[in-house]
């Protein structure tokens, strides 16, 4: 799962001085009729630079999403939700082995990735950065995240990097099964007792904010990104993503009887857009840059997790140990 | 066919692998390698999978629903190994505790392939093909890693020393052991060990680990007569924590 906003630098008008007139014609024509780009192909530094950027912190944002989640696999309620969170997580993980692969493509190793992450230079989805204090969270996470993270991955499969978009197309398969437990998890929540309502309610009411965070910053003050909306880097407007969101989602919470912590969100009807009070966009940045609930102790999991099984990794390294042929 | 013994044999096993299923779960997000994170889930699913259907086994033997006898017994009342309940530790830990376990447990299934009492006979077959995955897993790391680095080689030859003796426990005694082979329901734990001991000695062989003798070990029992180590109650604790916030809710 993962948001798409905010995962762009400002785009430098000089940027493109430096590459072959002709090639880079060529490359937009390309793009223009549809075409995907691979591995071995021309592409510009920006191009290239931005992908690897993109498909990073997509990356990152899988395994770094995997811990507010993973933590309730050993507390799941039961063999079913027990069986199904193990392998909505799992699937989670594995997003995050395919996405490293395809960066990898464009010429970053996993290592380097990985390494980045833990010092703090590449960034991971914001809300993540945000605690899952009762199972009602993660319920939240599994439904209405992955929710979000579909309105953003569908829009990035049609772009145009080939490894990606093929990727993609496989996460966002295994994403609609997410969104069917997390869905069902809040139905069973909405539909239960007075505290299982009241548990899902407050989980509501902690995790809006980060929910409209999770697009990225409204298009008024996002960095300009026509050349990579124009190169299907950016496949969507924030704003737009944040739109189609509510058009989708805000229904059915209000359906199950639910109370969403915004009392200027409506639908205009003449404009068919969702209005809403401004996210708080200087604690969205505050988060980002670190300040949130939960940043340290994410990278501080993750980097204890890559020290313990340094060891494993080097042993996979030495010489004299025996090539296993793996099984596909 | 005598039912206490039989449920006594399906309890120890359905327990088994909750528990271990459990410890494997935690590594989610921790793996030394993001591979090792999804295979150690995919081993945990299929663990949990199998102890559900174990214990749907025992429910239509009169006992209660799988998730009531999951998510409510204390840990007196659990008949795992205490191989399976300690804390994972380290990966070489995991992994020794991983390739000792399953190497037992494929044996095990496959010995219950023959099982006289139908619907176990049935569900060992489905069982064994699932567990030939962990064992190769298994199998692939501990020859890798025992024969790597001088790092790998000796974390693994103390883990392998450390777990020796509980995974002896798995073979503990049925109070009902005589029954249970002479009606065919299983072929019994001394003859699942020896057979066991040579599988374990044929991949050790293969890597610069040393295996201590087995004269010398003295088996750390307890477990199936459900006399626990420490860790069992706060993982089933945890396990419970939401399921006993109400466990007349459906969640």
């Amino acid at each position: 799962m993962y948001g798409g906003g905010n995962t762009f630098e400002g785009i430098k008008t000089d940027s493109l001085a430096q590459e072959d007139p002709i090639k880079l014609a060529e490359f937009e024509a390309r793009i223009e009729r549809g075409e995907k780009i691979e591995p071995t192909d021309w592409m510009p530094q920006l191009y290239r630079k931005q992908l690897i950027r993109m498909i990073e912190q997509h990356a990152h944002s899988e395994i770094i999403g995997a811990l507010p989640e993973g933590t309730w696999i050993t507390r799941a309620p039961g063999f079913k939700r027990k069986l199904s969170l193990m392998a909505k997580v799992q699937d989670e993980v594995g997003h995050g082995q395919l996405l490293y692969s395809a960066a990898e493509t464009l010429g970053k190793s996993r290592e380097e990735m990985i390494n980045d992450l833990i010092s703090g230079k590449s960034k991971y989805s914001n809300i993540f950065n945000y605690p899952a204090f009762t199972w009602a969270d993660s319920c939240f996470i599994s439904w209405l995240v992955d929710a979000g993270a579909i309105v953003n991955q569908l829009a990035n499969a049609k772009g145009s990097y080939g490894p990606y978009c093929r990727a993609l197309d496989r996460i966002c398969a295994e994403e609609s099964f997410h969104l069917k437990y997390g869905h069902h998890c809040v139905i069973y929540l909405a539909t239960g007792t007075k505290k299982q309502r009241e548990m899902f309610q407050e989980a509501l009411n902690r995790w809006w904010a980060p929910m409209m965070h999770f697009f990225g910053p409204s298009d008024k003050i996002s960095a300009h990104t026509e050349v990579l909306m124009k190169w299907k880097v950016k496949m969507s407007s924030n704003d737009d993503m944040r739109n189609q969101f509510l058009d989708m989602y805000v229904p059915k919470i209000w359906e199950l009887g639910f109370t969403i912590p915004d009392p200027n969100l409506k639908k205009n009807t003449e404009t068919g857009r969702w209005e809403y009070t401004e996210p708080d966009w200087e604690e969205f940045k505050r988060v980002i840059n670190g300040d949130g609930p939960c940043n340290k102790e994410r990278l501080e999991v993750r980097r204890i997790a890559e020290e313990r099984g340094r060891w494993v990794r080097e042993a996979l390294k030495a010489p004299k140990a025996t090539y296993v042929t793996p099984l596909a | 066919m005598n039912e206490l013994a039989l449920k006594e044999l399906l309890y120890k096993m359905a327990d088994d692998q909750l528990i271990l299923g459990h410890r494997n779960s935690e590594w989610t997000g921790f793996g030394p390698l993001l591979e090792e994170d999804i295979a150690f889930s995919s081993m945990a699913q299929d663990k949990i999978g199998q102890s559900h259907a174990l214990y749907s086994i025992l429910h239509s033997l009169g006992e209660q629903e799988p998730d009531t006898i999951a998510f409510t017994r204390h840990a007196d009342q659990f008949h795992n190994c205490l191989l399976t309940e300690l804390p994972n530790g380290e990966y070489d830990f995991s992994l020794i505790r991983h390739f000792l376990y399953d190497t037992a447990e494929i044996i095990r299934f496959d010995m219950l392939t023959q099982s006289s009492f139908k619907p176990v006979a049935e569900l060992a077959v489905k069982v064994r093909a699932e567990l030939r995955y962990h064992t190769l897993h298994a199998n692939t790391w501990v020859k890798q890693l025992g024969s790597a680095t001088e790092e790998s080689i000796s974390r693994l030859q103390h883990s392998l020393e450390y777990a020796l003796p509980y995974a002896l426990g798995i073979f503990e005694e049925s109070p009902y052991e005589k029954e249970l082979i002479a009606e065919g329901i299983f072929g019994g734990e001394q003859a699942l060990k020896e057979k066991w001991k040579t599988k374990v000695e044929e991949v050790i062989n293969q890597t610069q680990l040393q295996l201590p003798d087995w004269k010398t070990m003295q088996p750390i029992l307890g477990g199936r007569k459900g006399k626990h180590s420490e860790h069992l109650q706060p993982l089933l604790d945890e396990m419970s924590e939401v399921f006993n916030i109400d466990p007349t809710a459906e969640w």
